[in-house]
């Protein structure tokens, strides 16, 4: 089972430069290659979560301190599942969309490319190989934002690009400073080295490696001081892409390398965890602030993308906070698991509203709130796949949004982090205000003059929403059985991850 | 010591393009001076004053050669950063093409 490793950045790569070579033929053929490959990524990805083992492959027979290690955990495992998943269901939805792009081939490339580069950081055991595969992720990232070559897009395509290689340099000096302290790349063997050398009340070069892991990855994952990007990125891209930026790249880019490489690596000291919460609460709050002023559909969706990573990332530093400070590991555990619940369902319902949002506009030409109203007649299943996204995302039971940020909230209240707490509460409560909105304005109320000529959007794209939106309501109802299957185990690796670093070594000594 | 100060102002040199011009040409200039300076700084962190390149005869009894790994992760930095170097390039033509301005000031489309 092994040997399945290398295929979720091996398959993407080669799809995506055969389309290329495949040039001549109709794009149809490009259509159905990117369909299968990512569905094939999908079937192992769940084969191999269901195993519920750490997986290691070594790259070229290399024995792995010196070669390349790929790593498969239960948390790497969750990550790879909703990325094959989503990407399936979004290429997909492509088969419609991207009709009037005229460049399809390149867009399937382009797109299998960020595909390849999501997963390798995902599934990487060497922290240079992370930065290489982030970066492979990114520079597609960049192309695709400015797909549409018009100029709003190519303004926000460059602005994305400077502010994102900026923050990759930042990475980049880490990792050296890193290499240049320990001598070594490889995660686990850099865990053993660091052990519990103590990040507090001792300045030494943890903390500028710290510094600027914060500094780097917060930016690719849209923390709020780093956040100028991702307002103009996201809603440029066409529908899928934002759908897929939002609702992966920045967790597979952003939180997940900050899970891997404070909770693994570095120890997590309590420090450290109030500043990702105090990171985490600023993002929640001022990306909410912002998204309840917008008018424009897209703007606002990843305004609340600011505002629901602040979430995720805020669970985090609960639970990392309960880790340093001692308190009953079933604490640290509900916070961990509220925080990947919560990115599971992020992924779900965001890219849900990004393709509905993609669909209005495809149906009505328009993504300006005021100018639309009344599509629920018109548009019978994209209202009510927008309806169940709104309702998830504000947080109504029994949808998915509801349970993780309950958890959430139980979580802080056991650690004693009330304020956390409340403004969790408060944050809900105004994304739930947000979404009324968007249901006044364009679902409800009188059909415009102009829109009376309108029509539902074409098969593919309805069932990519309808599929999504199923998933939505699936992983609100069956809770307890996502908790069994995936969220227990994966909070359990990250808070035992000695059992990680020990499955390595062992490796290692064979 | 002096060749790590001299790095790190060509790192903050290339920041201050990035942050403190407004032509677009430069910003890229900049973004391709922080490159520069991040790849001299591998290659000196894999450097020791006196050794040799670490191509090692069979029967050799040289023992002081500089680390080969930081070498060879800096090709790949290298091409990272000339396919990005790429498509920023690209992305400023077309730019200004629709806008017929480098000035980034006057490119400002986005709000909100």
């Amino acid at each position: 089972m092994n040997n399945f490793l290398p295929l979720f950045v091996a398959v993407p790569l080669f799809i995506s430069f055969l389309i290329q070579l495949l040039n001549k033929l109709p794009d149809v053929i490009a259509d159905w290659l990117a369909l299968l490959s990512t569905l094939f990524l999908a079937i192992i990805s769940i084969y191999l979560i269901r195993t519920n083992e750490i997986l290691i492959y070594q790259m070229g027979g290399w024995q792995p301190p010196i070669g390349i290690n790929l790593v498969f955990d239960s948390f790497t495992g969750v990550l790879l599942t909703i990325i094959s998943l989503i990407t399936c269901l979004i290429v997909i939805y492509s088969f419609s969309y991207m009709e009037k792009f005229t460049e399809k081939k390149k867009y399937y490339s382009l797109l299998l490319l960020m595909l390849s580069g999501m997963n390798g950081v995902v599934i990487s055991g060497d922290i240079f190989n992370i930065y290489v595969f982030l970066e492979i992720a990114s520079i597609a990232s960049y192309a695709l934002v400015g797909f549409g070559c018009e100029d709003e897009e190519l303004e926000a395509a460059f602005k994305y690009l400077v502010l994102g290689s900026v923050a990759s340099a930042f990475i980049l000096l880490g990792i050296i400073f890193i290499y240049g302290k320990y001598g070594t790349l490889n995660l686990a063997q850099l865990a053993t080295y660091i052990g519990n050398e103590n990040l507090i009340n001792k300045i030494n070069l943890n903390m500028i490696i710290s510094v600027l892991f914060i500094m780097g990855f917060g930016l690719k994952a849209a923390l709020v001081p780093f956040h100028a990007w991702l307002p103009d990125a996201h809603p440029s891209a066409p529908a899928p892409i934002s759908a897929m930026l939002s609702g992966l790249l920045i967790k597979a880019l952003g939180i997940y390398v900050i899970i891997r490489i404070f909770f693994f690596i570095f120890k997590i000291s309590l420090i450290l965890s109030y500043i990702i919460m105090g990171l985490g609460m600023l993002s929640m709050f001022i990306g909410v602030l912002l998204a309840l002023g917008q008018w424009d559909f897209k703007r606002l969706l990843a305004y609340h993308s600011i505002s629901q990573m602040g979430y995720i990332i805020l669970s985090f530093g609960i639970a990392g906070a309960a880790i340093s400070k001692n308190l009953p590991s079933s604490i640290a555990l509900l916070a961990l698991i509220g925080g990947i619940y919560h990115l599971i369902n992020h992924s779900v319902f965001k890219s849900l509203l990004f393709l509905c949002s993609g669909a209005i506009e495809y149906a009505t030409g328009t993504r300006k709130i005021k100018e639309l109203g009344g599509l629920r007649e018109k548009m019978p299943i994209t209202s009510l796949t927008c309806f169940i996204a709104s309702l998830s995302i504000s947080g109504i039971p029994p949808f998915n949004g509801f349970w993780s940020k309950l958890i959430i909230i139980i979580a802080a209240i056991l650690s004693k982090f009330y304020f956390a707490a409340v403004i969790t509460v408060i944050v809900s409560f105004l994304t739930l205000l947000s979404f009324i909105k968007v249901q006044k304005h364009i679902l409800m109320g009188e059909l415009k003059e102009n829109l009376k000529e309108i029509k539902e959007v074409p098969i593919s794209m309805c069932f990519s929403t309808l599929m999504l939106s199923i998933l939505c309501i699936s992983l609100g109802l069956f809770y307890p059985l996502v908790k069994t299957k995936f969220l227990d185990t994966a909070a359990n690796i990250i808070l035992n991850n000695y059992q990680y670093i020990q499955t390595i070594q062992n490796f290692f000594m064979k | 010591m002096l060749i790590y100060i001299l790095t790190l102002t060509l790192f903050l040199l290339g920041l201050y393009a990035i942050i403190a011009k407004k032509n677009i040409i430069k910003i890229i200039i900049g973004l391709a001076i922080i490159d520069y300076a991040i790849n001299l700084f591998f290659i000196l962190i894999g450097y020791q004053r006196g050794s040799i390149a670490p191509i090692i005869p069979k029967n050799s009894t040289i023992k002081n050669f500089v680390d080969p790994l930081p070498q060879a992760l800096v090709l790949t930095s290298i091409v990272i950063g000339f396919s990005m170097l790429a498509l920023v390039v690209v992305l400023a033509i077309r730019l200004y093409e629709k806008y017929h301005t480098f000035d980034i000031t006057k490119i400002n489309k986005l709000k909100g």
